[in-house]
């Protein structure tokens, strides 16, 4: 391919009346882990939403696999091969895990389910376990862990996963961000990762992006921003853990 | 160590405390008895007169107050008497039997005019039961599955109801194809309802839906060259098996269903035949909506009704789903209409009003949302108790109101408010699944 395979150039977007990307260029390659940091409110969800067409990016151009998705609606969006982990997890909570695996492979042809059902319930064997439960009477990580299975029922080109960690504790934390970094190892996965856990995600990034009022203020390598001064006093404090 | 103020943890309000909360509403009860009962209009010669009747207005207080006492006391222990009615669950052995209850209730059903009891009342009212059961079928698949609220149900009915109507006297086609013209003329309809109101949400569809009943009620009540206006349309032709008829005399041309059989002449023939043509009908859309709940199409609905922006990520497009759902809601309350048109043979505006919308989403929510079972369960309920109450018909709808009520405090999700999951496991190990589409 001529590009990387996620582009966003100059891209501005307001979230209601709040202007919340002001201009942001941010590049995937095929086969990375990027992080995405920022304080609250510093636009990284609403950058996730804009690739995801909503809200439609008031300017600037977004291209994956050098296709413009500008204007495009979502569920297009979705068919293009990108696979969104929603913030607060978004899991149909009256329907069993099996049948919200079932929706996340909509897009993906049938002959291929079984083997997809194998391989998250190799991730996530807890899972396996769960299959016949209502998604709702799940613990908050096994809804996280269904979250991002029922995403790659689809059989993704990149994944993008809004704050995995939300609420969560500290073991499960780890599992999932090592879920996260198996999948981009093993099977080559691109991902896209918005954190406010800092210190895990940019451990496991190879490039990462510091977000600010809706814009880009600092890049670099995961390990770079780790060792940068700025970056530990403004997101790391007290968050190594 | 006893403490006789608080025998147990039920009732933790002491007399006192009871006999203010009597009290007050007694207070209340005059007052409003003052201008309900204690004024009323009498028609003498000279005109309407306003005549006081102030003797009603302590004795409501006096009853409200007891009424009220006896609640408070009884309170705790009906509670603990309806405990165990609220918290029961079918046992775990009546599971095997699930499979089989479809089945069983249909073969029921069959039978159920060929029964020694059944006389025309019973079957009469058996195929009300059953359009309603059809009607809420389809509304089961907007409200329960895709969790669209529609208040203008009765709008399809009526469509359905008048293509029958108009295709039949108008262009003399036969029941059968004025049936299917019904359901696809109010699946169309449908469609180009839906395409306006997709944006909307909640309780901003639930108006305009209550909108469009109201709509094509008064479309259809003043489209007088059409329609017939208040006076409806009547000579709509009759449901036939296969070219019979079920009249005492041939049409000309035609021949009877007694003239073919041998079966010697009966009025409650086509009676049987009406009622089974409405359960084939009813039937049909129940498995339907059954296999259409395994599909891709049918999860989409629930995946919509549960999360539309996740929907979305997952590359499902909301409003080919919505569309959908309206659409196949609207082909069965078409197809209700039409033979509600063909068993009448005479239909007005005055059957579709908002009351009939009402009653449909009554039946699906007291039924519990997105249940089959519980849709049928609710419709004999709605439809056979006011018939119950025929006796003291001037209190029908204050029973019917206190039933709802009851339903709703002790089971608030609807009778059977638990949802079946459309695939299941028959062993730990998980299969494939093959119907994954």
């Amino acid at each position: 391919m001529a590009g990387p395979l996620l582009q966003l150039s100059d891209v501005h977007a307001s979230y209601g009346p709040v202007h919340a990307l002001r201009g942001v260029n941010v590049t995937v390659n095929e086969g990375e882990i990027v992080t995405l940091i920022g304080a609250n409110g510093a636009g990284k969800s609403t950058l996730l939403m804009t690739i995801c067409g909503n809200p439609k990016p008031a300017q600037g151009q977004i291209l994956f696999q050098d296709k413009s998705l500008v204007g495009m609606p979502p569920h297009l969006i979705a068919r293009q091969g990108i696979a969104q982990v929603p913030e607060g997890r978004r899991i149909f909570p009256r329907m069993t895990v099996l049948e919200n695996l079932q929706l996340g492979a909509t897009l993906a042809d049938p002959a291929h389910f079984a083997e997809d059902l194998a391989i998250c319930y190799g991730l996530f064997p807890i899972l396996e376990k769960r299959q016949a439960q209502r998604a709702g009477t799940l613990s908050g990580g096994e809804q996280q862990m269904l979250a991002i299975s029922r995403a790659l029922m689809s059989r993704p080109r990149m994944l993008l996963l809004d704050e995995p960690s939300l609420g969560l504790a500290p073991l499960i934390i780890r599992q999932i961000f090592q879920v996260i970094e198996q999948l981009n190892r093993e099977r080559g996965m691109t991902i896209l990762l918005v954190e406010q856990n800092a210190y895990h995600a940019l451990k496991l990034a190879h490039r990462a992006y510091v977000l600010a009022s809706g814009e880009v203020v600092l890049t670099g390598s995961g390990r770079e921003l780790l060792a940068n001064e700025q970056v530990r006093a403004a997101y790391l404090e007290g968050g190594a853990h | 160590m006893a403490a006789p103020a608080s025998p147990s943890t039920g009732t933790p309000f002491p007399l006192a405390h009871r006999l203010r909360d009597a009290g007050i509403a007694g207070l209340v009860a005059m007052v409003l008895a003052i201008p309900f009962l204690g004024l009323r209009t009498v028609n003498l010669d000279q005109g309407l007169v306003v005549q006081a009747n102030l003797a009603y207005v302590p004795l409501a207080g006096v009853l409200v107050f007891l009424g009220r006492l006896i609640l408070g006391l009884l309170a705790a222990p009906l509670a603990k008497a309806v405990a165990p009615l609220t918290a029961w669950r079918p046992p775990a052995s009546a599971q095997r039997l699930r499979p089989w209850g479809g089945p069983l209730l249909v073969l029921a059903a069959m039978a159920l005019p060929f029964l020694p009891f059944a006389n025309r009342y019973v079957i009469d009212l058996g195929t009300t039961a059953l359009i309603y059961i059809l009607l809420a079928t389809g509304l089961n698949i907007t409200v329960g599955l895709a969790g669209l609220l529609d208040l203008g149900f009765a709008a399809f009915y009526a469509i359905g109801a008048y293509t029958c109507a108009l295709t039949t006297t108008q262009l003399h086609w036969g029941f059968w194809p004025a049936l299917a013209a019904g359901g696809l003329a109010s699946s169309l309809f449908a469609v180009l309802l839906s395409l306006p109101i997709l944006r909307l949400r909640g309780d901003y569809l639930a108006i305009v839906t209550l909108g469009f009943g109201e709509i094509t009620r008064i479309i259809i009540l003043n489209w007088q060259g059409l329609t017939g206006g208040p006076n409806g349309v009547s000579g709509i032709a009759r449901p036939t098996l296969f070219g019979l008829t079920f009249d005492r005399r041939a049409p000309a041309g035609g021949q009877t269903f007694s003239e073919v059989t041998g079966i010697a002449y009966a009025p409650e023939h086509r009676l049987i035949f009406l009622y089974l043509v409405i359960l084939a009908l009813t039937v049909l859309a129940a498995y339907t909506v059954a296999r259409l709940r395994r599909l891709p199409i049918g999860r989409a609905w629930e995946a919509l009704r549960e999360d539309e922006i996740a929907c979305r990520s997952l590359g499902i497009n909301p409003t080919m789903v919505k569309v959908s759902a309206y659409a196949t809601g609207a082909l069965m309350g078409g197809l209700a209409g039409c033979f509600f048109a063909a068993r009448q043979g005479f239909v007005s505006p005055e059957s579709f009003g908002f009351m009939e919308s009402a009653t449909i989403l009554a039946i699906v929510v007291l039924g519990g949302m997105g249940s089959q079972a519980g849709v049928i369960i609710a419709a004999l309920f709605i439809v056979v108790l006011p018939e119950l109450a025929r006796g003291f018909a001037d209190y029908r709808m204050l029973a019917f109101g206190l039933a709802m009520i009851l339903i709703m405090i002790w089971k608030p999700g609807g009778l059977l408010s638990g949802r079946l999951p459309t695939i299941r496991l028959s062993t730990a190990k998980p299969k494939p699944v093959a119907e994954a589409a």
